[in-house]
Formats: structure tokens, sequence, C-alpha cells
């Protein structure tokens, strides 16, 4: 037993920390409110000449061969920098789906550009109709009923942009046909493949959400230390020590379910789908709470546009709810450990859980 | 990372587990907070003890197995998941214990621990007063130097003792310099409830049962033997007792995981019908549990790696106390109008047990600190906030 990371690990998390700390400031998050595209291609070459962009694709193919042990606490920086890029689906959905259940055609045409920081990727699934940075990738992972395709993004039409409260977020649906040239899986596979990338994408979200909120309460607690109201440090007056104590707990609570949501992935446990849910549950409750106390003890200042809080509370509010909400996961939890509600009528089991809840 | 139990700690579970499935007593207990169901309990301390199971984390000199942190977590939890009687001598082995191991004499170690782990003496709390409670410092009761005798007279009055009505000794905090004031100049003194100008009053708590203790101290004589840490040094021995309780030893993941799988248990048998909020808030709890056992993983790898946990026990307070409380919230929501039904009334659930038990979760979020001072402690010992002007 030892519930703690590689010295290795650490290491790159925070060489991670280090590289957005200047590419990825609140200044560069608002440039991508502004731009075309929402998206900063310096950037991504930078995070892929550091290996970040390729470190799920498998060495064979150019890359780091790392798994979620790896990668969670790199998706956490980037969400402690709200990183506008499609980390979560390139890195932890998009590059282990073809790498794992994917034909070598498909793996052999792809890894090595994703890995080598050329090809971005976009991911659809269930509880996400909307594509985020559909606009700007270049391979679109689609789901249709229990297939997942693989589709170059010159072969589709993206229509109905829709608009975010998170400025840095493009969304679009898209309009396409399957060709069996693009299937990644079908059949049992394609479920196997959409359930594992399900789970994936909602762990990647979480991590996310957790830099999120840890971001948010170290802004709030540095603000409440300088900010002077009637003679004093507000962060001396206990109503507000109490709200920040309280989104230090949620926090603190939430992080070892996340990163225990990684090892159930990265080891293939039973349970790890359950475990996965606990972790988007408590991340997106965590991130909404802290998102709330920041605000609250910044008072008017934090309710303006200049001021950087919005650009992380509106990441926040889009990844709670993106992957499954909480409310969801707290949902696909009970039917784990306390089965169906008692007495109900037993049901057929659903073969596309994910489909009949979400969609 | 690696989350998963080694051969050893599988091979200490089991025997374990098979020990107490083999000796836990076939119905609950009455509650230990009570005279005839502390003497029961007291039974089974002795019982644990001749079987070695008492301080599995103690040196086998005092009565332990020199069992390893994980193994004592291992061990909470077949306790719990079995049921086994509540630990009546906890203040003692879990509170006092770990503070006789960092600040004790030698001598106060060969003395009071064996004597602690058989259960031959019972240990109560010394520390709150009428005036002190979550204002610990405001300590009043004293301790007067009495050279001629070689020890201290002390007097004041302690209140708020649990189980002090049936204990043989108190652990206090007296305050030995009388110009001084507020946590400077006091002692942490180990007191036979026995000796002269000691009187102990039993009275009645919330849940029913008898388990509180005031204690009324005049001129009662100890021997300079029996101070704990230096002179006037009270304070910062105290702070290390407070740490344990707040923090894991006194309320181990393994409690709350085997009332969070009884509720699941309960569930099954009673929700029928329940509202989905009911739903949710039962499988929060189990989760809440769960998040408690994981970051109960992660300290203690990081103890095991050397680094202390300080004012960070205050968050394993926050959250074990306010998790327990709402854990018996959703099973009296799932219980409905038969909520209220305690003790063998006919209508009952398990007795009343989930009454009973959301009333002593109550207790969780005032004893060992309060819940607004734990929040004080984690904004300003945690995340640096500045201390208010003026105290608070």
């Amino acid at each position: 037993m030892r519930f703690a990371f590689s010295d290795q690990q650490l290491e790159f998390a925070a060489a991670v920390r280090d590289l957005l700390a200047s590419c990825c400031t609140p200044a560069h998050v608002r440039e991508c409110w502004d731009n075309e595209t929402g998206h900063s291609p310096e950037r991504w070459r930078q995070l892929a000449d550091m290996g970040v962009v390729g470190m799920t694709v498998p060495e064979a193919h150019g890359g780091l061969g790392m798994n979620e042990l790896d990668w969670v606490l790199v998706l956490e920086e980037t969400g402690r920098a709200a990183l506008p890029e499609p980390i979560v689906e390139t890195v932890a959905v998009g590059a282990p789906m073809l790498a794992e259940f994917g034909p070598t055609e498909l793996a052999d045409r792809w890894l090595p550009a994703i890995a080598a920081g050329d090809v971005i990727v976009a991911v659809q699934h269930q509880g996400k109709p909307y594509l985020a940075a559909a606009g700007y990738a270049d391979l679109l992972l689609l789901a249709s009923g229990n297939e997942m395709h693989a589709v170059p993004r010159a072969d589709v039409r993206l229509v109905e942009e829709q608009t975010s409260v998170d400025g840095a977020r493009r969304l679009f649906g898209v309009d396409w046909h399957r060709t069996p040239g693009t299937l990644i899986a079908g059949g049992e596979g394609g479920y196997r493949t959409i359930n594992a990338s399900f789970d994936r994408g909602a762990l990647g979200a979480a991590a996310q959400l957790i830099g999120l909120a840890d971001r948010m309460l170290e802004m709030t607690v540095a603000y409440a230390k300088e900010r002077e109201q009637f003679g004093a440090p507000i962060g001396s007056f206990q109503a507000v020590k109490h709200h920040l104590a309280d989104a230090l707990l949620a926090v603190e609570f939430a992080r070892p379910v996340v990163y225990r949501a990684a090892f159930s992935l990265a080891t293939g446990g039973a349970d790890r789908s359950r475990d996965v849910s606990m972790a988007k549950a408590y991340a997106s409750d965590a991130a909404s709470a802290v998102s709330k106390v920041a605000l609250q003890c910044h008072g008017a200042i934090g309710y303006t546009v200049e001021y950087d809080l919005h650009l992380f509370m509106k990441r926040a509010w889009a990844l709670a709810s993106s992957w499954g909400d909480a409310a969801w996961h707290r949902e696909r939890v009970a039917m784990a450990v306390l089965g169906p509600v008692p007495g109900a009528l037993p049901v057929e089991p659903d073969p596309d859980p994910l489909g009949e809840t979400l969609a | 990372m690696d989350l998963t139990w080694s051969d050893s700690e599988a091979a200490f579970r089991a025997e374990c587990r098979a020990w107490l499935e083999a000796n836990v007593p076939a119905s609950p207990l009455p509650s230990g907070d009570t005279a005839d169901g502390f003497a029961l309990h007291l039974e089974w301390e002795r019982k644990l003890f001749d079987a070695r199971w008492a301080v599995v984390s103690w040196p086998a000199a005092y009565g332990g197995r020199d069992a390893t942190l994980w193994e004592w977590l291992i061990f909470e939890e077949e306790y719990y998941r079995v049921g086994a009687p509540q630990r009546v001598t906890q203040n003692g082995i879990f509170l006092l214990a770990p503070t006789i191991f960092e600040f004790g004499t030698q001598e106060q170690q060969d003395h009071y621990l064996p004597r602690m782990a058989s259960a031959e003496d019972l240990w109560c709390q010394g520390w709150s007063e009428p005036n002190a409670g979550s204002d610990l410092a405001n300590v009043r009761s004293k301790a007067v130097r009495d050279d001629a005798a070689g020890g201290w007279r002390l007097t004041g009055q302690k209140t708020w003792t649990t189980r002090g009505a049936f204990c043989t000794h108190l652990f206090g905090l007296f305050r030995t310099d009388p110009d001084s004031e507020r946590h400077k100049g006091l002692t942490y003194f180990l007191v036979p409830l026995d000796a002269d100008g000691v009187t102990v009053r039993g009275f009645g708590r919330l849940d029913g049962d008898e388990g509180f203790a005031e204690v009324f101290l005049e001129d009662a004589f100890v021997p300079d033997a029996n101070v704990l840490g230096g002179v006037d040094e009270g304070w910062g021995v105290a702070m290390a007792t407070t740490g344990s309780e707040r923090g894991l030893t006194l309320r181990s993941p393994g409690r709350f995981t085997a009332a969070a799988a009884r509720l699941v248990d309960l569930y099954r048998r009673h929700g029928h019908g329940a509202a989905p909020s009911s739903r949710e808030a039962v499988v929060q709890a189990w989760m809440d549990a769960e998040a408690y056992q994981l970051y109960t993983l992660q300290d203690v790898t990081r103890i095991v790696d050397g680094e202390a946990v300080g004012a960070r026990s205050s968050l394993n307070k926050l959250w074990w106390s306010e998790l327990d409380v709402r854990l018996h919230e959703a099973a009296l929501g799932l219980l409905g109008p038969r909520g209220e039904l305690i003790d063998a009334s006919p209508g009952s659930v398990d007795a009343g047990s989930w009454m009973k038990g959301f009333e002593f979760a109550l207790a969780g979020p005032i004893y060992a600190g309060t819940n607004e001072i734990q929040r004080n402690v984690v904004a300003e010992r945690v995340l640096g906030l500045p201390r208010a002007k003026g105290g608070r």
C-alpha cells in the first residue's frame, strides 16, 4: 500500500506547471477568448515539444506510452492554468482510444502525428453532444450508436456553432457519415471503446476541475490576506475564514478520490467505472463550491470581467457539467453500490447506459 | 502508487478477522457509557488484551504486536466490520498513550502503558472546565507547589468528562504559574481519581446515557512523577493529544466504512419507495466514508514517509464528524416515521440504533474542539490567513 505519486510523475507535473505559468497566463487565456479559434498553435507546439501532447501515445508510435496515473497530475496542471486546448480529448481520450481499440491502419496513421503535435483531436460522446475545439481539431472521434469512428475534420461539416459561457470554449455540432475506413470499433468492442473512453474523459475533466478549484482557492486566499476592510484584512474575519476552510476541505477530500480513480483505470480495476464516477462527482462538486466561495470572498471585484477569477469559474462550470455532471455520476455509483431502487420492477440490463441516460 | 495490500498484510487481516469473528459477543453489549454497560465492556477489553489485540500498534513489551500503521488500519477496519463493541479504553490508548510515548519518561512509560493496555487503569480526559470549552487556554484549575511533599496540590473543576464516573485516572491541564495567562504556565498532570480531595459526579447526556462527569479537585495531592512533559510546558504536550483526537487515531476510517455498509444494508431493507433524494443521501454518505478512507491512506503514506500531519488533522476532524451526522440523517430519512422509535419500542428498527447513533454523531462537531475552532485552525495554520485582532 502506498498512496503517493512517484518522483518522476511529480517532476513531470511540476515541469508542465512551469511551462504553463509562462505560456498560459490569464492574459493568454483572454487572448483565446478574443481570437478566432480559441486556440494558440504556438502553445500546442510547446506542449508537444515537452512530450505532453504525446504522453499517452505508445512509444512505438513516437510517444511516451504513459497511463492514467502518469497523466492525472499533468491534467490537473492544465486545469490550474485553465488551458483552453483539448488536452482531455487528445491525451486522455483520443490517443489511448486509437492505441487500445483502433485497427493498425488507423493507429499508424494518426498516433505518430498526434505525438508530433501535428494532429489535434476533438471527441464527441453521448454525454457531450457538442465538440469542443472542433473548429481547429484535425481529427474528430465520433460516436454513432455502438460504433466509434476516427474522421478527418476535412470530411465533416461543422454545424450549429454554440456559444459557451466560457469564451475560450468553441463548441460545434457535426454533420457526418460513417464509412468503413474510419471505424475504430463496433459491436461489443464498440461499447467497450465508448465506455472506456467515457471513463477516461470523465477522469480527465475531474483532474482539471481539481486544478481549477485549487487555483481559485489560491487566488482567493491571497486576496483575503491583502484586501482590507474595517481596518483589517478580510481574511482575519471568521465568516471569511470558514468559507475558505470549507473550500479547502472540499478540494482536499476530492483529490485522493480522483487519484484513486486514476489508479483504478491504470490497473484495470473491476470497480474502475464506479471509482471514476466518484471522482467526477467530487471534483464537480468541489469546483462548483469553491467557485462560489471564491466569488463571495472577492466581493464585487470578482464580479468584474477585468478581474481574472471569472476565467477559471466559467471553465469550472463548463467542465462540471461535461462528461456527466455530479448527479449523473452519483447515480452511477448508486447503481454500483446500492443496486436499483428496492422494489422497482426488474429491468433488462441496458447495453448502452450512457446513451440512455445522457442523450 | 500501489493501492493493494501485501501478502503479509492480507495474512494479518485474515488473522484479525478469524479471532474477532470467533470472539465478538453474539449480541451487542449495552452502551459502555452506562454503569452496567461499562462493566461488560471491561470484560471485553480484558479479553482483547489477553489475546494481544487491545493495542496492536504498541511494542510487545507493553502488550502490543508492534503492528505497522497500515496493520493498525486493517485491524480497525476488521474490528468495526464485525460490529465489535465500542472501545471504552479509547481515551487512554488512543489519546493519552501517544502523548506518553512522545513525552513520558521511561518510568512513566513502563508504569502506565501496560496498565492502560490491560484496562487496569482507565483514563478520562480533563480538558474542559465550565469556562474553558473551545477556549481551552482559559483553564483556571490550578496546581500549587508542595515542596515538603514533593509534588503539587490541585484545585479546580473539570467537566463534560466522558465516562469520568467509571474511570480510575484523569489526564488534564492545570495552571502551575499563577501569574501566567492563556497557554503559558500550564502543566499536564496524570491524576488518580481516588486521591484525597477528588470528587466525581456523573450526569446525563443528550442521548440518555450517564456518560458525562464533572470532577472537583480540592487540594488533591499528586507527586512530581505525575507530571507529563515539563512544568509550565503543558500546552505543547496537550496539543499533541488533541492532534491525535482530531486526527486518525481516535477515528479510523474503518468505523465509518462499516457504518456506511450498514446504511447500504438498511437501504436494501427499507429503501422501498424512498424518495430520489433519500437514495442520493445514502450514496453520498457511502462515498463520503470511502473518501475518508482514501484521504487516510494518503495521510498514512505521508506519515510513513516522515511528514508531520500537524494542523491538517483539523481537516480530518471536520470530515469525519460531519460525514457521521449526514450518514445518520440519511438512515433516519429511510426510516421515516419509525426513525423516532428507540430501544425496544415494538416498531423500532435495529433496536433504535440509528437514532442513538445520530445523537452520538451530533456530539462529533462539538468535542475535540468544536468545528468552528477547527475551521479557524485550518484557515490560519493551513491556509495562512491572519489571526483576528483581539483574539476571536
